[in-house]
Formats: C-alpha cells, structure tokens, sequence
C-alpha cells in the first residue's frame, strides 16, 4: 500500500542574522492510511516546521530539502499553483491559535465555502448547504444562525470547531492537526479531543496530531514518534512509548508529567539541563548532555533511527532498557 | 498542620468598573466574588481554574498589588486589605510572587545578580557588597543557578533558568509565603518537572507556604497539600489534594477532573468522559443563582434561585463544597 505521505531525508534550515538554523535535521517517516500519529516534542524541537515545509508554509528565511510525496506527487518544490491543488483540499492543516487563523472581517459562511467553490467548482448555494453540514458535524449548535456570524461572535471553543469544520470540508485524506488543544481551556479541550475521536473513527482519514502534551496523544493516536533538536528520537506504537518507551530522553518525558491517577507524593523525573541550541548542534548525539547513560561512542557518533523491533525504531547507541527499566549495554 | 493560618481570607470581593454600551455605562466584572480561604504554615494551596476563573487575581489581591473591593486579608492576624504601597513595605518581606512569564517579569536591563539582589536592596540596604553578593550566590546555588552566572543578563538564560532567577528573587529574604502565577505553564514538560521539584525541595528546607495557582489541576494535585477549585471568581469546592482527586463533590470538579487527559493510552481509552458543554459565561454577566447551573449536568430549578453556599454539606468538615446537590 502507497502511504498518504512519505518524506524523506527532509531538512528544514532558517537563515538568521545570527547565521543559519537547523530546525528539522534530515527526517524520513511515512503516514499510511487512516492511522492517526502523534508527533510529539518540546518548543523548537522542529515538529511544526516539519509539517509546515510539507505543506509548503515555511516562513521566507525558511528553506526545506529532501523529498516529501503526497501519494507520490513531490511536493518540494512544487509550483504554488499544483500545490494548491492538494493542500486545502486533499490535506489540510489546522492551527493552535484559532483566533489569529480565520480572517476576522469575512463571515464563517464565506471562509468555509470558499474551498468549495474554488477547489471544487461547487455553486454557492451547494457550499453552502455543505457548510452547514459541516458546521453541524463538528457539534455547533444553532449552525444555521452561526453560518452568518463573524469570527469574534464565537467563542474560542467554537471557532476551533470551525477551523476544523474548514480543514474536513473537502474531505481530505489526511489532516495535519498542530497543537489543535493547546490555547483552550481544560474542559473545552476535552471537548475538542472527543471530537477529534469521533472524526478518526467516522472516515478512513489520516490524522497527524502535533503536540507537546503526551496526554493528548494518549488517547487519540495510534502511533507516536519523539522528536527532539530536528530528529526523530524515538517512534513506536502508543501502548510502547508509555510503557517500554526505549530512548532516554522518551524515558524522561513520560517520567516528567504529573498523574492525576496515582498518588501525588512521588518525585518528578526531571530531565537535566536544556535542550541544545539548534545553531550548535554538537557532533554526537543531541541529548547527549542530558543523558544519563552517555558514554564515549554518544559523543563522537550521531546515533541514527534505526528500526529494533517490529514497527519500533529509535536513535540511541545504547541497546535498551529491560522491563525494570534496568539500562542495557 | 498548626492551628493558626498565617494568612486569612474573608469573603474577599475584587470587582472591576467596565465601561462600554450606547449609553456610556458603567458595569461592574466580577473577577472575584465573595471568596474566603486560609494558608497555614509551610503548606501548598492551589487555586486551580479556567482562564477568566479570578485564579490570578486572587494571587494579586492577597498581597495587595490589585485593591480588594470589599473583604478581608488578614496576614498574621493583621487585616492587609486596602493597604497602600507604604503600608504595605514592611510586609512585602515576608510576601512574595513568581510569575508565570519569566522573560517579562525580569528586567532586561539588570544582571541576574542585580535581579536577585533587589529585595536585599531594599530592606537590607546597610548590607557590604561582599555580604550582598555572598547572599546572592547562596540562593543561586540553592535554585540550580551557577553562581558565576551571577553577571549574566536575563536574555542569556533559557527560559527554565529565569524562572529559577525569578524563584531566587522571591527566595532571597526567607519569606513566610509565595504566590506563585502558574509558574510552571510558560516552560517545556521537561523543564517544567525540574521547576515543580525546586519549589517542592526549597519548601521542605525554608518552609515556606505556597499559593501555587494553575489551569493545569495534574501539576496542582501534584504540588499541594489542599486545592481550591475556582469557576467564575467563587469557590466551587476545597479539600485536600488526595480527597479532591477520590472523592470530588462538586460536578466541575468531577468535569474538570474528567477532561484532564491522562498520559497513559489503556486508562484513556477504557475513559467515559463526563463532558461538561459550552464555554465559561461571561464574568461581565454570570448566571444567576450557582455561576455553574448553566454547563452543569445536574442543575435544577433550586440553583438558578440560590447561590449555594460552600459548606462541608454532610460530610467531613475540612471538605467543603458549593453545590446544592453534592455527590
């Protein structure tokens, strides 16, 4: 089976007045139909402007290289005008900050039905029955009336559901969906989550799900892989990466989050330090001054992804972690 | 816990003028409604609660930084409310907050030694410049902080490494509290458990209380000894860290706790959430009666006529709770 999206090698550097920036350091993974993947890392660590240079949205100072196909049409480098053809319709992106990405003087009507009518040559008054489908479809009450409302009439709850209402118009095939909860309160991100269930267990869609928040991931995705300094870290199967997570800095961040379903009197395991500025990246591995298991060959050798076990791979000299969590050698 | 809180509050009321409409009137925003709550000695209290819940301005109204509306800040037995700055000086020594920003909340113009020196400064001001630096090494190595980093400037740090400069700042004078503004929310997970075992650690050694105030009620429950759920500028329950978490009373908590996701794909997936709809009411118009009948699953005719009070309801008396029908 083609994967909806496979990338490879793909590189993201920014050129800065302080010299350049490797945000995303040669990355190749596959998304495959109607899985839902979780990509999660911490700021800077290159997991939006991964997603971003294959939708083609980098900022100006941004340059991507590599190959990233959309059911095998190369889209680095594509014309805007092809590319156009495919993003907005066949894969759509929606954003943390609703607010900021709907344009404020346009009603909803027009935002949503404006993909219709362009991508799919559909009459106004069929995108607009549509729209209202949609509108509906993502749980906003009173759609009708909503329809014809300006952004700053909704709340922030709801205008998350209309951006997301916009990315499922054309029904795409797959959903690239970055940090969709975070600027949302607790009980309207859960919510949002529960919608985004729903929506992957309705359609065969594939879903990209960007986050910091392991908790989101838990729930939602099937997949995961750890990003962290521009690279994949660790990839695995949801139930591997909270319960026999095998990379160090994974390790650390399922140790690192308070659970509300054990007793709070346990200390966090914190990881040490930070992470590594993007502009000096040091030769070896990343994490290296973070770990706690560094050893010679971690700082002469930049450890690459490579697959361990059935659909498991990471990047560490290290051989693993045992089921005590013992490290192994 | 000692039978003497060092700080008390009653009843504490901060109301905003807001004005606006046609005709140029003027309203009032209840940011915080009628709360009352006590700190005791070397414990954490977190406030935890939605944006436009009045977490942080109760953090602000505590020591005095925003002018309470109406109620009572009793500090050490001493009412504190309406104090002005002048008033206020000798007690700033023992008070202090972190805030949730540290980038902004420190001056980009002043070394992180000159930042952490600054209370010193003030009510120390006889203080040698070997004594003075010496103090300001001490509590650096005390937060994690190099003391050689002592001439570096706020833009130097990363942005777990200012929180630890702003923590220092509060630490410097040994206070007997510290509010802290969601201060772990602004930094990564990782960073974030570093900052959560600082504050517990420097707890446990100087013994100081903590109003820890967060949206995030995971990091709460871990950081507390007793949490305060705050909706819409009122006390909707209290208790203990652990009760709260078993056996919460009140329907927001039990949604707020519900919505939490859990890091752990076998416990979220066997989830039923008890999703509460809608967004928070407008704080300029709040519902009448309990501020939470209008999201609530349970709400009856009872609780748009009466405000509920926050009582221990039937149950064990440090567990109290506003909700006309608690389970």
């Amino acid at each position: 089976m083609t994967p909806v999206l496979s990338v490879k090698d793909m590189t993201v550097r920014f050129s800065t007045p302080e010299g350049p920036v490797s945000a995303v350091n040669g990355v190749s993974f596959d998304i495959l139909k109607g899985e839902c993947v979780g990509i999660v890392g911490e700021s800077g660590s290159g997991k939006s402007q991964t997603f971003m240079a294959v939708m083609g949205l980098l900022a100006s100072n941004g340059k991507a290289t590599g190959s990233a196909k959309f059911k095998g049409d190369e889209l680095v480098g594509m014309k805007r005008d092809k590319l156009n053809t495919i993003r907005g319709s066949k894969m759509t992106m929606i954003f943390q900050d609703p607010m900021t990405s709907l344009t404020p003087h346009l009603k909803i009507s027009r935002q949503l039905t404006e993909v219709l009518v362009l991508h799919k040559g559909m009459s106004e008054r069929d995108a607009r029955a549509k729209a209202l489908i949609m509108l509906d479809r993502v749980k906003i009450p009173d759609a009708k009336r909503r329809l014809d409302q300006y952004p700053h009439e909704f709340s922030g709850g709801m205008r998350q559901r209309v951006m997301i209402a916009m990315a499922l118009i054309c029904e795409p095939e797959l959903l690239i969906a970055d940090e969709p909860s975070t600027a949302l309160d607790v009980t309207v991100q859960a919510q949002i989550l529960e919608l985004m269930q729903e929506l992957r267990a309705q359609g065969n869609m594939s879903i990209v799900m960007i986050t910091h928040d392991l908790g989101v991931v838990a729930g939602l995705c099937n997949r995961v892989m750890v990003m962290y300094a521009g690279e994949f870290c660790e990839t695995a199967s949801v139930d591997e990466i909270f319960h026999d997570p095998q990379h160090p800095y994974t390790r650390g961040l399922v140790g690192s989050i308070p659970r509300l379903d054990k007793p709070g009197e346990e200390r966090l395991t914190a990881i040490r330090g930070q992470p590594p500025n993007l502009q000096h990246l040091p030769k070896g591995c990343t994490f290296q001054e973070r770990c706690d298991y560094v050893f010679d060959r971690c700082i002469a050798e930049r450890p690459k992804l490579l697959a361990f076990a059935e659909g498991r791979g990471k990047s560490c000299h290290l051989k693993g972690f045992d089921a005590k969590g013992e490290v192994l050698r | 816990m000692s039978a003497e809180p060092i700080l008390s509050v009653k009843d504490l009321k901060v109301h905003f003028p807001v004005r606006g409409g046609l005709l140029g009137t003027s309203r009032s925003l209840k940011a915080v409604d009628g709360v009352s709550f006590d700190v005791f000695p070397s414990e954490t209290l977190g406030i935890v609660g939605e944006s436009g819940s009045g977490k942080s301005t109760i953090g602000r109204a505590v020591l005095q930084l925003i002018k309470p509306t109406a109620g009572r800040v009793a500090w050490l037995g001493k009412n504190i409310a309406g104090h002005s700055r002048g008033q206020m000086k000798p007690y700033r020594r023992e008070m202090q907050i972190v805030f949730q920003d540290p980038l902004a909340s420190l001056n980009p113009r002043m070394t992180a030694g000159d930042i952490i020196a600054e209370p010193l400064d003030t009510f120390e001001p006889g203080l040698s410049a070997a004594e003075r630096k010496k103090r300001v090494q001490e509590i650096m190595a005390k937060v994690g902080l190099l003391p050689q980093m002592i001439n570096r400037y706020p833009h130097e740090f990363s942005g777990g490494q200012n929180q630890r400069i702003g923590i220092a700042r509060a630490m410097i004078l040994k206070p007997k509290l510290i509010v802290a503004d969601e201060p772990v929310s602004s930094l990564d997970v990782s960073i974030r458990a570093q900052i959560i075992n600082l504050l517990a650690d420097l707890q446990k050694e100087m013994g100081v209380a903590l109003i820890f105030i967060s949206h995030d009620l995971a990091v709460v429950r871990h950081v507390s000894h007793r949490v305060l759920v705050l909706y819409l500028g009122k006390v909707m329950e209290l208790a203990k860290a652990d009760i709260l978490l078993s056996r919460p009373r009140h329907p927001y908590t039990q949604a707020l706790l519900s919505a939490a996701p859990i890091p752990d794909p076998a416990v979220e997936r066997g989830k039923k959430r008890l999703l509460i709809e809608g967004d928070l009411p407008s704080p300029l118009n709040p519902p009448s009666g309990c501020v939470f009948r209008t999201r609530c699953p349970i709400a009856q005719a009872k609780c748009a006529r009466e405000v509920p009070a926050l009582e221990a309801r039937a149950g064990a008396a440090d567990h109290v709770v506003a909700c006309h029908f608690p389970s």
